[in-house]
């Protein structure tokens, strides 16, 4: 098993060579990372607005419930929905959700590609099919997806406010009070750094899957399952990694 | 010229072709046939380098392929038209997008330059007025036509079939061999079809090679098929009782 591993991370590493090499033909891989971009970008943008609105309304509903009746002020409810949502859960959630969305779909077209022979046609024509297909996949991930959790941060908060204030847990006032308190803007550094990185492992990941994926159905099921599991121990991994180095 | 020397390929211990040696010239319709599993599609996969052989070489004109780096690789499949068995066409793009494709990846033609190309090939395979259609919106026999156009669109000096006819009706067909045959006429092209369809090795086959499980079992054109005496040959082509009478007829007339 453990040989398997090593056999697959070197087969990774190979091919992530061949994916990053000089394209053929800027304009065709710039259109490409273009449509990319439409498809991860706006294509995403409903489900994260719904993730990150209720992510921040059950986030700001629990804190006061936890909150409730102690000595602490409640405009704290405002700065740890702020500091929860940009350092840890705008960029995680919303990865491994994009990693479940954006992620299986990648392999199961790369991998609909290579059954239907796509990937072969190109590669007669000349054309290198790990740079074309998939290079234009992780430029407009790492692209839009910093993007998006930028996004779902603020819908994040908004979503806090919304199911907050209305609610009369607290005013307007304590909330905005509590988003401004003790800013730190090395927060969003941390952040943009897990969004670039996650993106880019759910991209690579998820195109390797199905950039190796064996014929029929079944097996395109199944890369597509892999590309989501494997994307998400990535992601979690890297979230490990990166809250030691940027934070210790 | 493409020409097959001493290739063998396995897979593991499966040993799926042994020693095949054949030279594919150009001008003409040269034919693979066989049974299913004979190893058809994987002499034609090493032939064009989708896979390599275990042992042998494969010559394009006077240049050894698999001798070739990468980038010289790529620039001899430049030179390579390829129509597969579900013709490859992507999903994502228009006809004429797709046909455009190759142009676009490697040339530096203007865009009227291309969209006439477009229009010829298209004309080419009788399929005009189909420009912004998409590949699911045509039947299976336009989709061969438009792959066809595709892989002739860079002016090639080989085009490889792999199963022109499978899933077509046998009128269509027809109309597939033909093209594929006029067009190879035309162009002078080195053409190769892997086939198990007998209608087009009676009508097409002017150089023919029959595959038996990994080997050269016969060789010959579409003229002495009917005569011959090899019992593989034999036992492929008069598989059905319908051909069977029709052999018996030949012969007794």
């Amino acid at each position: 098993m453990i040989a398997n591993l090593f056999a697959e991370l070197g087969r990774y590493v190979i091919w992530l060579r061949q994916v990053f090499s000089r394209p053929e033909n800027w304009s065709m891989y710039w259109r490409e990372t273009m449509r990319q971009m439409n498809e991860i970008g706006i294509g995403s943008l409903i489900i994260v607005f719904l993730i990150s609105v209720f992510m921040g309304a059950v986030m700001a509903v629990q804190i006061s419930y936890q909150l409730g009746g102690q000595l602490i002020p409640r405009y704290y409810v405002g700065y740890l929905v702020r500091d929860i949502t940009i350092i840890e859960l705008a960029p995680t959630i919303t990865c491994l959700v994009l990693a479940g969305k954006v992620g299986s779909n990648m392999a199961a077209e790369i991998g609909g590609m290579r059954q239907k022979e796509h990937l072969d046609a190109m590669e007669i024509m000349g054309v290198n099919t790990a740079a074309f297909v998939v290079m234009p996949k992780i430029i407009a991930a790492v692209c839009v997806v910093p993007l998006l959790v930028a996004v779902a941060a603020a819908f994040s908060m908004g979503g806090a406010f919304v199911a907050s204030v209305p609610t009369g847990l607290f005013t307007v006032a304590e909330y905005v009070e509590g988003v401004r308190a003790f800013f730190e803007p090395y927060n969003f550094f941390i952040m943009f750094v897990k969004a670039f990185v996650f993106a880019y492992i759910l991209a690579s990941i998820s195109s390797y899957q199905g950039f190796f994926v064996k014929s029929g159905s079944i097996e395109l099921g199944k890369a597509s399952t892999r590309a989501v599991v494997f994307s998400n121990i990535g992601i979690l991994l890297a979230d490990y990694l990166i809250a030691i180095l940027l934070t210790q | 010229m493409i020409r097959v020397e001493s290739v063998y390929k396995s897979f593991r211990d499966n040993e799926v072709l042994r020693d095949i040696n054949i030279t594919f010239e150009p001008g003409k319709t040269n034919l693979i046939i066989g049974r299913s599993g004979a190893g058809k599609t994987v002499l034609l996969k090493i032939i064009v380098g989708l896979l390599s052989p275990t042992k042998g070489k494969v010559w394009y004109d006077q240049i050894d392929f698999f001798a070739l780096d990468k980038r010289q690789k790529r620039a001899i499949r430049m030179e390579v038209g390829m129509l597969f068995q579900g013709s490859a066409l992507f999903d994502s793009m228009t006809v004429e997008e797709n046909i455009r494709f190759p142009m676009d990846m490697f040339t530096t033609k203007t865009r009227k330059e291309k969209d006439k190309r477009v229009n010829y090939c298209l004309e080419r395979v009788d399929l005009e007025g189909v420009n912004k259609k998409y590949p699911s919106e045509l039947s299976g026999g336009m989709q061969k036509r438009v792959g066809i156009a595709r892989s002739i669109v860079l002016n090639p000096k080989y085009l490889l079939c792999d199963e022109p006819n499978s899933g077509l009706d046998p009128k269509t067909a027809i109309l597939i061999d033909e093209l594929i045959s006029s067009i190879t006429k035309e162009f002078h092209m080195t053409t190769i079809v892997n086939t198990h369809d007998m209608n087009s090795v009676m009508a097409i086959g002017e150089s023919i090679s029959l595959l038996y499980m990994g080997e050269l079992a016969w060789s010959g054109n579409n003229e002495e098929v009917l005569g011959t005496q090899n019992e593989i040959l034999r036992d492929f082509v008069f598989a059905s009782p319908f051909l069977q009478k029709v052999r018996d007829f030949h012969f007794d007339s």
